[in-house]
């Protein structure tokens, strides 16, 4: 992938998130390599999800239980645990959503063949981020719609004078560093899990092959990445899982911060 | 690495990565609308269906459950009761059969002991009678006895019935008087 056919070593570049296009070059609807990849892992969402309910029975099976215990983990651990029964049933398709949908897309980057997650491009991030920030104003202007903006603004019990420095504070951090840090986030982690992946199977590619030819000692690099490849590939299954916890779960609070009677 | 990134892009005019793409937005939130749908519509009441319907089985069992531990304590009290009652009416009817062997017992003993004594009675009586009718057949027998004996001793006839009845009773009295004196 990086490396280019003069044997010299290449790392991995931002290219790398922007292939050619394949079906409509040119147009908004452009579609690339990670546009289809992205297809793949809401297909496979689809598949499994509509597969799994389809004959649901109240004694499930061995597939059944697995996307069960995937619909209770955004359930119970998530929407419930944090917004309560009530208040959990109704942001529960926005939550299962966001978590599904992080989940799938982030595990594409290790898929051998796929080997690039379609969250590694701002996109998916920025949409998700701007839904969690609309889901979080509509759920405090729903229950407090006088009160919303003065509770998130003028937080009560601090003294008038401390506004004029709590306010601006409150305002940048409520209501537009919040769905940049959860863009950014999700965005960076899969960026850079992506690029590091890239840079130790490359440099086993060139050690192995490349710069063999030159020393044989070389190889002994060329394990050594590929090891470090093999441990970061791993880690790469936790970032995913752990982004799609994270992402699913800093909107929730932020659902909560904005249900809750006193800021 | 994101400052590299950045520093990387615009060194080499490449593309920035945190400026989005029109077709990656659409193609976004295409995606997003396809599976918030998906979940809200078709996969989240399939799974809410399911449990309920568990719930609802869990809660029929437990009910289930519930009757029958009541019915079989209610058997078992039956049962026990039924073995009470039985076990007081074999008591009554042992009880009853004791009393019953004690008065048959007592009423055969005393059946017994009136046979007894009526037929001690009548043998008494049958003696008694015996005795009277020896001892009046004898009194005549020794009577015309001794008169006949007499009348051939001394030659007369005593012929004259209230005369010799007088005689032979004198006689007898004097022999019991005799005998009774003799035994004294």
């Amino acid at each position: 992938m990086a490396t280019s056919d003069d044997g010299g070593f290449h790392g991995p570049s931002i290219e790398e998130f922007f292939p050619e296009a394949i079906f409509f070059a040119g147009t908004p609807f452009e579609i690339n390599r990670i546009i289809l990849i992205r297809f793949l892992a809401m297909l496979a969402i689809i598949l499994i999800f509509w597969i799994g309910t389809r004959r649901m029975k109240v004694v499930p099976g061995r597939f059944q239980s697995v996307v069960e215990m995937g619909l209770d983990f955004a359930r119970v651990n998530i929407a419930e645990d944090l917004l309560g029964k009530k208040d959990g049933r109704r942001f529960l398709p926005l939550i299962t959503t966001i978590f599904f949908v992080v989940l799938f897309a982030n595990l594409t980057g290790i898929i051998p063949f796929l080997n690039i997650s379609s969250n590694a491009i701002i996109g998916m991030p920025l949409v998700l981020a701007v839904v969690a920030w609309l889901a979080f104003m509509y759920a405090g202007l729903k229950k407090h719609p006088g009160a919303f903006f003065k509770n998130a603004l003028f937080p009560p019990g601090v003294p008038w004078p401390l506004y004029i420095i709590v306010t601006p504070i409150e305002f940048v951090s409520t209501f537009i560093l919040r769905p940049i840090t959860l863009t950014l986030r999700l965005l960076m982690n899969m960026l850079v899990g992506h690029l590091l992946l890239v840079l130790f199977f490359s440099a086993t590619q060139f050690f192995l092959f490349t710069a063999t030819q030159t020393s044989i000692f070389y190889g002994l690099f060329g394990v050594g990445t590929l090891a470090f490849g093999f441990v970061f590939t791993l880690f790469e299954v936790l970032v995913a899982v752990l982004q799609a916890y994270v992402f699913a779960l800093l909107t929730t609070v932020y659902i909560q911060l904005a249900l809750a009677d006193e800021h | 690495m994101l400052q590299t990134i950045l520093v990387a892009a615009t060194e080499e005019a490449q593309p920035n990565p945190l400026l989005p793409e029109p077709y990656d937005i659409i193609w976004s939130l295409v995606c997003f609308v396809v599976i918030l749908f998906f979940f809200w519509r078709l996969v989240l009441p399939r799974m809410k269906k399911l449990l309920d319907e568990r719930s609802a089985a869990i809660e029929g069992n437990m009910e289930k459950a519930d009757e029958a531990q009541r019915e079989a304590e209610a058997a078992l009290e039956q049962y026990t009761a039924q073995l009470a009652e039985a076990r007081a009416e074999a008591g009554k009817i042992r009880e009853q059969a004791r009393v019953d062997a004690q008065r048959i017992g007592a009423e055969i003993q005393a059946q017994a002991q009136s046979d007894a004594e009526r037929v001690k009675a009548n043998a008494q009586v049958a003696i008694e009678a015996d005795r009277q009718s020896a001892l009046v057949s004898l009194r005549t027998e020794v009577g015309s006895l001794a008169i006949d004996l007499a009348s051939g001793v001394i030659g007369e006839s005593l012929s004259d019935d209230k005369k010799a009845t007088a005689l032979v009773d004198r006689f007898l009295a004097d022999l019991e008087a005799s005998d009774t004196a003799g035994k004294k």
